[in-house]
C-alpha cells in the first residue's frame, strides 16, 4: 500500500447544529493520503452527518471549527468545488436515476471520458460491463447492485479523498470481498479513504480508526484497538443510556 | 438522400417527388428515426408531407388506404388478424416548410390475435406556424397487441401547434402500448388527448414524456377506462418544463369491473418561473376494482442532485442530467 504522512485532511474542533440540536461537538480528525481511515460508532452517532459535512451537502454547513483539504480551507466551497478538488462521497442510500445508464453515471467523475476506465470500474465490483453498463441506474437494480454502481462511480472517478457511508450494507458475502479489494486498490493508488462501516471485514482493510460518539471523535488508534474499544466497553455503555438525542433527527 | 428504386412508392412520377422524399427522410433522422428503414423492402412504411401521400409501402399482413385531402391525409391501416409483423411499421409524418396545417385522419385497424409495432416519427423541422392535428380511431382486437411509439421534432422557433387525438378500443386480451415523446426541439403548443376502453383482461401502458422551454405549453388529458374484467391499466407521465413554460397533465383511470387494475404516475420537473399542474382523477364502480396514483412535481431530488455534484457537476449540469434521463 501506498501510504504517506503527508497530511490530506484535517478536521479541527468541528460542530453542527441542526434544528437546535448538536449533532457534530468538537470534532478533530486527520486523515493522510493513501490511509484508510475506518469511523466506527452506534447509529446516530454523528458519522454520516460527518461525511455529509465534509461533502459540503446542503444544511450541513458546519458553526464551528475548520475543515482543511491539502492545506484549503474548505468553508465556503460549495460541493462541485469540493468535487472537483478531489474529494467525493458514495452515500448509504444511493440516489436512483431513471434514464441514466450505469455506464455513463460511473464516468461521470472522470477528469477524461475513459471507456475502459468505467469498465474496469464496474468489473473491479463485480458487475460485468457488458450486462450493466446499459442498464439504468435506477430501481429495478437490487440495493445491493446500486451500491455497487456507487463504489464503481467512486473508483472510476479517481478521487484524492473517497468517503465510503457504510458500503457493506446490503451488500452479500462474496460481494465484500470485491469492496475490500476495491478499497485497498483506492488506498494503493494514494486515494485516502474514510470509510465509514461496521463489518469486521472491512474494518480490515483500515490502517486506522477512530470512534465516535455522541457528535464527537473519543477514541482514534490502531482499528483491532478501537473496535476492542467499542465493543467492549463503548457499546455496552450507550447501550444502557437508549437512544441517543440526535437518532430521532438524523434517522428523519 | 434519394430513396431506393426498388419500392414502389406513390406519386413517385410526380414532379418534385425525389427532393421532396429527400426533405421527410432528413426530417425522420431529425426526430430519431432512421431513413435507411423507410427503404426496406420487408419494412412496411407510410410517409405523408404535409397532404402528400409520399410513399406507402405494403408488406403481407400490412396494408394501407391512404388518399390526400385538404390540408391533409385520410389514412387506414390495417393489419391481418394472426398476423405477426417482424419489423416496425415505419410512419412518417411532416411539415417541411415554415407554414402550414397538416390533418392527419387516422384509422387503426389490428385484427385479432395480431402482434405489430409501429415507429412514427413526426417532423416540423423549419416550423414557425404550423399546425399538425392527429385524428386518430384505433381498434385492437382480440388478443392482439399493438405497441406504437411516437416521436416528434418541432425545431427551435416554437411557432407549432401539435394536437394529437385518439380513441382507442381495447379488445378482449388485447394490448396496446404507446410511447409518446417529443422532447428535442421547442414543444410549442402540445395538446394531447387520449380515451381508451380496455376490455376484458386487455392491457394499457401509456407513457407520455416532453420537456416545455420558454414559452411552450404542453397540455396532456389521458383517460383509460378499464371497462373489462380484470383489465390492467398504466399510465406514466414524465415532463419537464423551465424559463416560462406551462404543463397541465390531466389523467383519469375508471375501474368499472371486477379485478381491473390501474395505476398512474406522475413525474414533473420545475425549474425557474415554469409551472406544472398535474390533476389525476380516480375512479372506481366496482368494489374488486383497485386504481392507485402517485405524483411528484416540482424540483429536481436534492439526494440525486447532490450525487452528480458530488462526482463534480455543476449544477446545471447536473439538472440538466437529470432532467434528460427523466424524458429519455
Amino acid at each position: 500500500m501506498q501510504k504517506s504522512n503527508e497530511e490530506l485532511l484535517k478536521i479541527e474542533h468541528l460542530g453542527l447544529q441542526r434544528n437546535g440540536r448538536e449533532i457534530l461537538n468538537d470534532v478533530n480528525l486527520q486523515v493522510f493520503v493513501g490511509q484508510v481511515h475506518a469511523l466506527l460508532g452506534l447509529n446516530g452517532s454523528g458519522k454520516s452527518s460527518l461525511a455529509y459535512t465534509l461533502m459540503g451537502c446542503d444544511g450541513y454547513k458546519p458553526d464551528r471549527g475548520q475543515i482543511f483539504f491539502a492545506g484549503r480551507d474548505l468553508n465556503g466551497l460549495s460541493l462541485t468545488q469540493r468535487a472537483r478538488l478531489g474529494i467525493t462521497l458514495a452515500w448509504q442510500e444511493p440516489a436512483r436515476f431513471e434514464g441514466i445508464p450505469v455506464g455513463k453515471y460511473v464516468g461521470l467523475g472522470q477528469s477524461q471520458p475513459d471507456r475502459q476506465g468505467v469498465v474496469d470500474a464496474l468489473e473491479a465490483v463485480a458487475l460485468p460491463a457488458k450486462v450493466y453498463g446499459y442498464r439504468a441506474a435506477d430501481q429495478t437494480l437490487s440495493g445491493g447492485e446500486r451500491k455497487r454502481v456507487e463504489l464503481a462511480a467512486v473508483y472510476a472517478m479517481r478521487p484524492r479523498l473517497a468517503i465510503l457511508d457504510e458500503p457493506d450494507s446490503g451488500i452479500d458475502v462474496l460481494s465484500l470481498t470485491e469492496i475490500a479489494k476495491l478499497i485497498r486498490q483506492l488506498s494503493h493508488e494514494g486515494c485516502a479513504v474514510l470509510l465509514i462501516t461496521h463489518r469486521e471485514e472491512l474494518l480490515a482493510t483500515a490502517d486506522t480508526a477512530s470512534l465516535m460518539c455522541y457528535g464527537s471523535v473519543i477514541f482514534t488508534g490502531d482499528p483491532e484497538e478501537t473496535r476492542e474499544y467499542y465493543t467492549g466497553r463503548c457499546r455496552p455503555h450507550l447501550e444502557t443510556l437508549g437512544a441517543q438525542p440526535w437518532q430521532e433527527e438524523i434517522n428523519s | 438522400m434519394k430513396s431506393s428504386p426498388t419500392l414502389q412508392h406513390a406519386n413517385s412520377q410526380r414532379p418534385g417527388w425525389a427532393d421532396e422524399m429527400a426533405a421527410m427522410q432528413d426530417a425522420y433522422q431529425q426526430a430519431g428515426g432512421d431513413p435507411k428503414a423507410l427503404q426496406l423492402p420487408e419494412v412496411a412504411t407510410l410517409v405523408v408531407s404535409a397532404n402528400n401521400v409520399l410513399a406507402a409501402h405494403e408488406i403481407p399482413g400490412v396494408r394501407f388506404e391512404a388518399e390526400s385531402i385538404d390540408h391533409g391525409v385520410r389514412a387506414r391501416i390495417f393489419v391481418s388478424p394472426q398476423a405477426k409483423i417482424e419489423h416496425p411499421v415505419h410512419l412518417c409524418f411532416g411539415v417541411i416548410p415554415a407554414e402550414g396545417l397538416q390533418n392527419i385522419q387516422a384509422e387503426y385497424d389490428i385484427g385479432d390475435g395480431a402482434q405489430v409495432k409501429f415507429l412514427a416519427h413526426c417532423s416540423f423541422p423549419n416550423a414557425t406556424k404550423v399546425e399538425h392535428v392527429m385524428q386518430a380511431r384505433v381498434h385492437i382486437g382480440k388478443g392482439a397487441s399493438l405497441n406504437y411509439t411516437e416521436e416528434h421534432y418541432h425545431g427551435p422557433s416554437g411557432g407549432i401547434e401539435v394536437r394529437p387525438h385518439a380513441e382507442v378500443t381495447v379488445d378482449e386480451g388485447g394490448e396496446f402500448i404507446t410511447t409518446f415523446s417529443l422532447t428535442r426541439g421547442r414543444v410549442g403548443l402540445l395538446d394531447i388527448d387520449y380515451q381508451i376502453d380496455a376490455g376484458p383482461e386487455a392491457k394499457v401502458e401509456m407513457i407520455t414524456k416532453a420537456y416545455g422551454t420558454e414559452e411552450d405549453r404542453i397540455q396532456v388529458r389521458e383517460v383509460v377506462r378499464l371497462n373489462g374484467d380484470k383489465a390492467r391499466g398504466v399510465t406514466k407521465t414524465r415532463v419537464a418544463v423551465r424559463n416560462q413554460a406551462l404543463s397541465e397533465i390531466f389523467t383519469t383511470m375508471e375501474g368499472n369491473a371486477p379485478g381491473a387494475r390501474g395505476h398512474m404516475d406522475c413525474t414533473e420537473i420545475v425549474r425557474d418561473t415554469a409551472e406544472a399542474r398535474n390533476t389525476p382523477l380516480v375512479i372506481v364502480r366496482d368494489d374488486q376494482a383497485q386504481v392507485t396514483h402517485e405524483a411528484a412535481i416540482g424540483t429536481v431530488n436534492r439526494k440525486e442532485l447532490e450525487s452528480l455534484l458530488a462526482r463534480g457537476l455543476d449544477e446545471d449540469e447536473a439538472v440538466d442530467l437529470i432532467i434528460r434521463g427523466m424524458i429519455r
